[in-house]
């Protein structure tokens, strides 16, 4: 995993011109692995489609490149580019059958009827529709229709697969089933998968690598538990999971830096790691489930609250908890075997924050 | 019939006489025209016996079939050099957004608005002006503008049903923009564009105004034939020629109509 695939180099896209102009991509950079599994993750428009359509080669950069492989691609058509794309509505040809569907890249690159016809059987059987060749693709069901897209688009092996949003047309249970088989077949073909999302349990599920998007840039990459659990950005543990967020001063307190909340209590900050700034105010951010609950009176450094509401999930519990009447926390307790402490609605609780849980967020 | 309860329509009683009256006032006067074609009696309006007499007669008449001919080259030359235009222009409108655009698409659609014997008049100038010979040419150009509209609408309407990500795809599969055209749109196209050939055909057989303002001599259409005829009187003859011009108009529609529901 360590040949660059496809480098983006300060790349930005401008739709439209003067006072109207919509900046879709701001000054993006990234590198994009050989055999990865990558994911650009965002709310609708925060310009990951136009990344995707840009390194097809549907959209030309304002400014910056994009290679692949080191070869600048900007001024390539897509039909040149060895990059071929699964397109959020399929856009399977309706007039050609499933066969003549997943040969035609490879017709168009001049290979012999013969060898694409074999080709195309091993595509079918690659996704598990072999006999399904002579159909028209609107005798299909849409996870069908899906996989044939797939096959299409696999079938001429490019050096990388752009995937929009495919899974977004499907119901839960199926994208369940193909977010495995697309991972199945990236592992199967060592195809570098660049695959565009809303969906952050996709993502999660599925990617090597993710990189998080908003309004045109991209906030942060890395490995699915690096974003989990370090997320730089207020904005990446927002929309990543759920999360808590406190909002404060950061000041000294004897050894150690806390953030002082409106409400008078103090977060210990000690062993902390990064982003810490004396005296300025700074948001915190705490993964629910990292909350440790006590009963009241036990820890005398901890955060006092009290519980507002109890949920009772089946495999956890969520209570909501309210501290100093102004700042509300969320703590997921998983239920085991009776042995965790369970609170009621109106308890005091005392509550601690682990070092390691506790990521200082750029807003 | 099948009636459909859920419908509010069928509340009011007089819905059924009402459209027989509606499709009756439509339809019955062709009707009559249509039997009284078999009529044997030389006056058009007295029945005295089936015959289909007057059928031999109009296709044994040279300045018809003269006239028929020449309808004929009009209506397939404007045919395909309107079809051909609408497509190139339905292609260029639904490719992507431009300023001005809506203006383009008004006067793309605006003869279809004119008064005919407007166009008729200016056109007719507007001949006169530049120095162009009236004869069959100047009326396959006058056709080909009002018929460009009527070859437009059905091309663009499936153009505007496409996926635009279709073309997409193919060039992401390595066909570049004219094998795109060639294996995709206009596979997909045709049932548009043919469509709006039948449209235009029948269009400019059956244009009686602006063919009789800009022909010349030697250019006499069929509907400019019949109307010379009807000017000395109804005859059964009249009626068969239009018989028989209601049959092709019938089956062009017909076939427009069925090639447009192609869906794949």
């Amino acid at each position: 995993m360590s040949e660059v695939v496809i480098s983006a180099r300060s790349v930005s896209k401008r739709f439209g011109s003067g006072t109207h102009a919509v900046h879709a991509l701001d000054d993006v950079s990234v590198d994009i692995f050989q055999n990865e599994f990558f994911t650009m993750l965002g709310p609708s428009g925060c310009g990951k489609t136009t990344l995707l359509r840009l390194i097809g080669g549907f959209e030309q950069t304002t400014a910056g490149e994009i290679a692949l492989e080191g070869r600048v691609l900007n001024d390539l058509p897509p039909f040149k580019r060895p990059i071929n794309t699964v397109f959020q509505s399929y856009a399977l040809f309706p007039h050609l059958t499933v066969r003549q569907n997943i040969t035609f890249g490879l017709e168009m690159q001049n290979i012999s009827r013969h060898d694409a016809s074999k080709r195309a059987d091993e595509m079918l059987e690659l996704v598990r529709l072999s006999q399904f060749g002579d159909r028209q693709p609107s005798q299909l069901s849409g996870g069908q229709q899906q996989r044939i897209a797939l096959a299409r688009a696999l079938a001429p092996a490019p050096k990388v697969l752009l995937l929009d949003e495919p899974l977004s047309a499907l119901d839960l249970k199926l994208r369940k089933e193909m977010q495995i088989e697309l991972k199945r077949l990236q592992t199967e073909t060592g195809i570098t998968f660049v695959f565009v999302t809303h969906d952050q349990e996709e993502a999660l599920a599925m990617s090597d690598r993710i990189a998080v998007m908003k309004s045109g840039k991209i906030l942060q990459i890395g490995t699915p538990r690096d974003i989990y659990e370090t997320p730089t950005h207020r904005f990446v543990a927002d929309f990543i999971g759920d999360s808590n967020f406190l909002q404060g001063d950061i000041k000294q307190n004897g050894a150690h830096a806390v953030l002082a909340l409106p409400g008078g209590q103090n977060v210990s900050l000690a062993n902390v790691e990064t982003g810490i700034h004396l005296s300025q105010s700074a948001t915190i951010g705490i993964r629910p489930e990292r909350l440790i609950l006590h009963p009241a009176g036990t820890h005398n450094t901890a955060l006092r609250g009290k519980i507002a509401d109890v949920v009772y999930f089946g495999t956890d519990t969520t209570y909501h908890i309210t501290i100093d009447d102004q700042t509300a926390l969320l703590a997921r307790v998983q239920n085991r075997d009776g042995s965790t402490m369970a609170f009621a609605k109106g308890n005091n609780v005392d509550i601690t924050l682990p070092a390691g849980a506790i990521r200082v967020l750029v807003d | 019939m099948k009636v459909d309860r859920a419908n509010p329509l069928w509340r009011f009683h007089g819905i059924t006489p009402m459209a027989i009256v509606f499709f009756a006032y439509l339809y019955l006067p062709i009707i009559v025209l249509l039997v009284l074609s078999f009529n044997e009696n030389r006056l058009a309006t007295i029945w005295t016996g089936f015959s289909t007499k007057w059928y031999s007669v109009v296709l044994g008449n040279d300045d018809m079939l003269r006239a028929a001919k020449n309808s004929l080259i009009i209506a397939l030359s404007a045919t395909v050099i309107a079809t051909f235009a609408a497509t190139l222009a339905a292609m260029g409108m639904a490719r992507g957004r431009f300023r001005g655009e809506g203006g383009v698409a008004a006067m793309l659609t605006l003869p279809l608005l004119v008064p005919e014997i407007v166009t008729a008049i200016a056109t007719l100038l507007f001949f006169i002006v530049i120095g162009v010979k009236l004869g069959l040419i100047s009326i396959i150009i006058a056709h080909t503008v009002f018929c460009i509209p009527f070859a437009y609408l059905p091309i663009r309407a499936r153009l505007d049903g496409m996926d635009p990500a279709l073309i997409e795809a193919a060039n992401d599969l390595y066909a570049n923009e004219w094998q795109a055209f060639k294996r995709i749109t206009f596979p997909l196209l045709w049932p548009g564009i043919l469509s709006g050939a039948m449209l235009s055909f029948i269009i400019s057989l059956d244009d009686f105004v602006i063919s009789y303002f800009v022909g010349g001599a030697g250019s006499t259409t069929l509907p400019i034939y019949i109307f010379g005829m009807i000017r000395i009187g109804i005859t059964p003859e009249v009626n068969a020629i239009s018989a028989l011009m209601l049959i092709i108009s019938i089956v062009f529609v017909s076939i427009s109509f069925l090639i447009d529901r192609v869906r794949y």
